[in-house]
């Protein structure tokens, strides 16, 4: 599929370093999937759908692209491709998402689906200080319960989000996460120990997005095609896991 | 005959191949995991990704897009360079284990000289066979033509590879030239001990007519899939009318049927790429299946026999003409 191309309708800044962008688009697509939004001349990076309609993304400012992001304004043009990759799993009737940083994208989709669908859910996001935590009113708005955790303490429980709700963990019968692989490993841990069945989803970096350039290989997986949702199960024994990633020439190096 | 009765054996340079399905360079094999993967998945033989002396980056995205007809490409030849491609083919051996398939070793340079150091480089790896990409430009030639472009340089090219290697050297061709017969019997006259056919055709472009520009920011990119599969066939045709080393067939095989096609104009084997993304990795056990349902109901019982049916009686690449 090439890329289309959409109109922002909306721009909403999170907090300092984090966008929100509405499209006058939506797209067919399950909580988990992302795009490859497009940028003519400037590149074009995988991006997690925060909500399908209309189309939404929340883009970190992080290097060139998306930098050139921000600086677009409603009426700009964005071109998208999409959407990739294996989604989470709508189910269970607990549902813990724990999110770190711009994590919390993708989940806020998962969120919504599964409020509609009756299950309860539980937000756990962490980030460094309180400023960092973001979209946390709108998964208020779609019926979540949060828990917030910040590093310096600011807002919420002092340290990282997984041992914020470690203890509370055997209530729920589902998780999902996503955030930096750090923390991925950190519930993914919890969770075979407690044996709640859970989803991550993980980065590699990217190039044709949809299974083919084999850029983007995590242990013997295609992180863009065969995840980027993994089941913990499947991530028992890779060795990539929270270990190596690829550089963008493909060299496998320590994380 | 039944399809199990069917033997989808084949050979290239005496190295036996289970069935004729092969992963095709540039195809998901960057690392030794994945190409164990491809191996459970059935696949005859994997074939790496084509490496350089020093890593590339390649070219800034989006260097991959699905036009519905085919795929385009401009990835830019990006690979972790030789040194990280010795240890991925190790590490896909070692991770193949009993169920060992032959590895191909894909390998490309910017110069004639460099060609045969990243070969004899590549050969600390024991792959099985070596493949030459010469579909990549010459950067000593003013006009960084292709190397594959003319028959003279192509030929130059596999002579230096040959003598940097002792392992078997299939020199890959590019179907962008006038007359692919005569490149294949320059490097066959050079020592080339097989040929694949064909890498990416063109290079073709396509617009976002909103923005009115080129999508891939490298504006061209080479085309694969279905939509190049008539050119791939003609192409093997040709080559198998003009030498009698063995032709691995490229270029859009999306099932049993397009295998056999390739197999009847002369092919010893398939090389299999823009399908395994439309079809899954899975997809070299179902082109086998479907292979050998197809040759079970045309009762041939040998890719020997199915071989080189297409060609004109006395073509070089026909069994059993001694060309
Ligand atoms: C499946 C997936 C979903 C993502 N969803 C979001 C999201 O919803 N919001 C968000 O802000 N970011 C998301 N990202 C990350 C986002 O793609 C990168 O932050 C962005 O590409 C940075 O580009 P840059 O030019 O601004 O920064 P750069 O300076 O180029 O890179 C900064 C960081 O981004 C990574 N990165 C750069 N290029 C790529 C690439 N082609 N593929 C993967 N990672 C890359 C680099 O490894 C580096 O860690 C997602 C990544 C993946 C793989
Ligand atoms: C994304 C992509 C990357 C490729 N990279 C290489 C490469 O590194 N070396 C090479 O010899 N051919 C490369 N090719 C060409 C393929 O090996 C094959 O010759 C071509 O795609 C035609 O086969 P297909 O129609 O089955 O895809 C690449 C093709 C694609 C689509
Ligand atoms: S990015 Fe190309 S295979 Fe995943």
């Amino acid at each position: 599929m090439i890329p289309q191309m959409s109109r922002i309708t909306r721009v909403l800044f999170e907090n300092r370093s984090v966008a929100t962008f509405e499209l006058d688009a939506c797209v067919d697509a399950e909580p988990g999937q992302f795009l490859m939004v497009w940028l003519p001349g400037e590149g074009e990076k995988p991006i997690s759908i925060m909500d399908p309609d209309p189309l939404t993304i929340t883009v970190a400012r992080v290097g060139p692209f998306s930098t050139a992001l921000h600086q677009r304004q409603v009426g700009d043009a964005v071109g998208w491709r999409g959407p990739f990759g294996r989604p989470f799993t709508v189910d269970g009737r607990h549902l813990l998402l724990v999110a770190g940083g711009y994590g919390a994208a993708p989940l806020h989709f998962l969120a919504r689906r599964a409020c509609d669908a009756g299950i309860s859910t539980t937000l756990a996001l962490g980030a460094r200080t309180g400023d960092d935590l973001i979209l946390v009113d709108r998964f208020r708005a779609i019926g979540c319960t949060t828990v917030l955790a910040t590093d310096r303490g600011d807002v919420g429980y002092q340290g990282f989000v997984t041992d914020a709700i470690l203890p509370d963990l055997a209530q729920f019968d589902r998780v999902a996460a996503c955030g930096p692989e750090a923390m991925l490993y950190a519930v993914a841990r919890m969770c075979w120990d407690a044996g709640v069945p859970a989803e991550v989803s993980l980065e590699r970096y990217m190039k044709c997005g949809f299974g083919i350039c084999g850029q983007c290989a995590m242990g013997d997986k295609l992180v863009c095609k065969d995840g980027p949702v993994f089941d913990i199960e499947e991530l028992r024994h890779n060795r990539d896991f929270a270990r190596f990633t690829r550089t963008a020439t493909g060299r496998r190096v320590s994380l | 005959m039944s399809p199990e009765e069917v033997d989808l054996s084949t050979a290239i340079c005496g190295v036996h191949l289970r069935n004729p399905t092969m992963l095709a360079s540039g195809i998901v094999g960057l690392s030794g995991e994945v190409l164990a993967r491809v191996a459970r998945c059935g696949a005859g033989a994997v074939v790496t990704k084509s490496c350089s002396l020093k890593p590339r980056v390649g070219h800034p995205n989006p260097v991959v897009v699905d036009y519905g007809a085919g795929v385009i490409n401009a990835v830019g030849l990006s690979n972790p360079g030789v040194e990280a491609m010795v240890a991925e083919i190790r590490d896909a051996r070692e991770l193949m284990g009993e169920e060992r398939v032959p590895i191909v070793a894909s390998v490309f340079a910017h110069s004639i000289y460099d060609f045969g150091t990243v070969a004899r480089y590549i050969s600390e790896a024991e792959p099985d066979l070596i493949e030459a990409n010469i579909s990549c430009p010459n950067v000593e030639e003013e006009f960084g033509q292709l190397f594959s472009s003319t028959p003279y340089v192509a030929a130059q090219v596999t002579r230096r590879v040959k003598s940097s290697t002792n392992i078997p050297v299939i020199v890959k061709l590019s179907p962008n030239v006038p007359n692919i017969a005569e490149v294949a019997k320059a490097v066959v006259a050079a020592g080339a001990d097989a040929i694949s056919a064909v890498n990416t055709a063109g290079p073709g472009m396509l617009l976002d007519v909103e923005s009115a520009r080129p999508v891939l920011t490298n504006r061209v990119g080479g085309l694969s899939g279905p939509a190049i599969r008539p050119l791939a066939v003609r192409c093997v045709y040709d080559i198998a009318n003009a030498v009698s080393v063995p032709v691995i067939g490229i270029g859009g095989q999306s099932d049993g049927r397009d295998v056999a096609e390739m197999i009847s104009v002369g092919a010893v084997a398939v090389g299999v790429g823009t399908a395994v993304y439309r079809r899954g990795m899975e997809v070299f056990r179902h082109m086998t299946t479907e292979l050998a349902e197809l040759m079970a109901r045309l009762g041939i019982d040998s890719i020997e026999r199915l071989r080189g049916r297409g060609l004109p009686a006395g073509a070089p690449g026909r069994p059993g003409s001694d060309a």
